[in-house]
């Protein structure tokens, strides 16, 4: 299902895309992340989005975004050049990698084991 | 841990990071656990590393996406604005708060995602299934 309907929003989806825009910029800037997560569902159920394009549209969404927190964390002097460095390689390589993976494959095993490890990661930083 | 070896896991998170986030799973929410738990990276130094990190890749990407016609920008301009303004709110606390009981609300913050990404991808598969 790739049709894009020409619908406009009604004022209650408005003001709840709203709210969650809200939500979803603080949550990014304390985090450092994480916003484009949120993002998926509302663009899907909110907005209805088709799955592939809310993930692909996250990404837009929340690019000037994340610049605008990497600015306040520059700022505040948070930053290592000799930890950035081959961490944003990596990251390149691997954005690449996953954008056509995304084109390709269906993503439900990533998803579930990328949950586990997110739950299991979380109660570790949460916890200990 | 020698030097090479951090350079290495360093790049190797990274990828897992960027794959996810390629994929726009939020790579950021893996990548920087990642960092904190198995490299000892401060909490806000991880997150500042992340949010750097994914510009090029979002640039990268989204080029991929827009070329497979994946991008739709439809009605999100009620939801770019004010996540923009608060996000500098958000980032601004983010300095404020003291690293260790931030790693603990970004933890919570971890289990409530899971569950949620657990949650909706299950949602999307009952519909998929219906629609095919």
């Amino acid at each position: 299902m790739q049709s894009n309907k020409s619908t406009s929003l009604m004022v209650k989806e408005k003001f709840l895309t709203v709210i969650f825009g809200t939500i979803i910029g603080f949550i990014n800037g304390i985090f450092g992340g994480g916003g484009g997560m949120v993002v998926v569902p509302v663009l899907h159920y909110l907005l209805k989005k088709p799955l592939k394009v809310s993930h692909a549209t996250a990404i837009l969404i929340i690019l000037p975004i994340s610049l605008a927190s990497a600015i306040v964390y520059l700022i505040n002097g948070y930053f290592d050049f000799s930890t950035f460095l081959p961490t944003g390689i990596g990251v390149i390589i691997g954005g690449i990698l996953g954008a056509v993976l995304l084109s390709k494959f269906k993503n439900d095993w990533l998803a579930y084991l990328f949950s586990g490890v997110m739950l299991i990661a979380g109660i570790y930083a949460g916890f200990f | 841990m020698s030097g090479i070896i951090r350079v290495l896991l360093l790049g190797v998170f990274g990828i897992i990071g960027g794959v996810l986030g390629g994929m726009g799973m939020g790579g950021g929410t893996l990548l920087i656990p990642l960092l904190t738990i198995f490299l000892s990276v401060n909490q806000k130094l991880a997150q500042s590393i992340n949010l750097l990190a994914f510009l090029p890749m979002s640039i990268i990407a989204l080029i991929i996406h827009a070329k497979n016609k994946k991008i739709d920008l439809k009605n999100s301009l009620y939801m770019i604005i004010p996540a923009f303004l608060f996000s500098i709110l958000g980032g601004y606390l983010a300095s404020v708060i003291k690293s260790k009981l931030l790693r603990k609300f970004f933890g919570y913050f971890l289990i409530a995602l899971a569950f949620l990404n657990v949650i909706f991808t299950i949602k999307s598969n009952k519909k998929g299934k219906k629609k095919n």
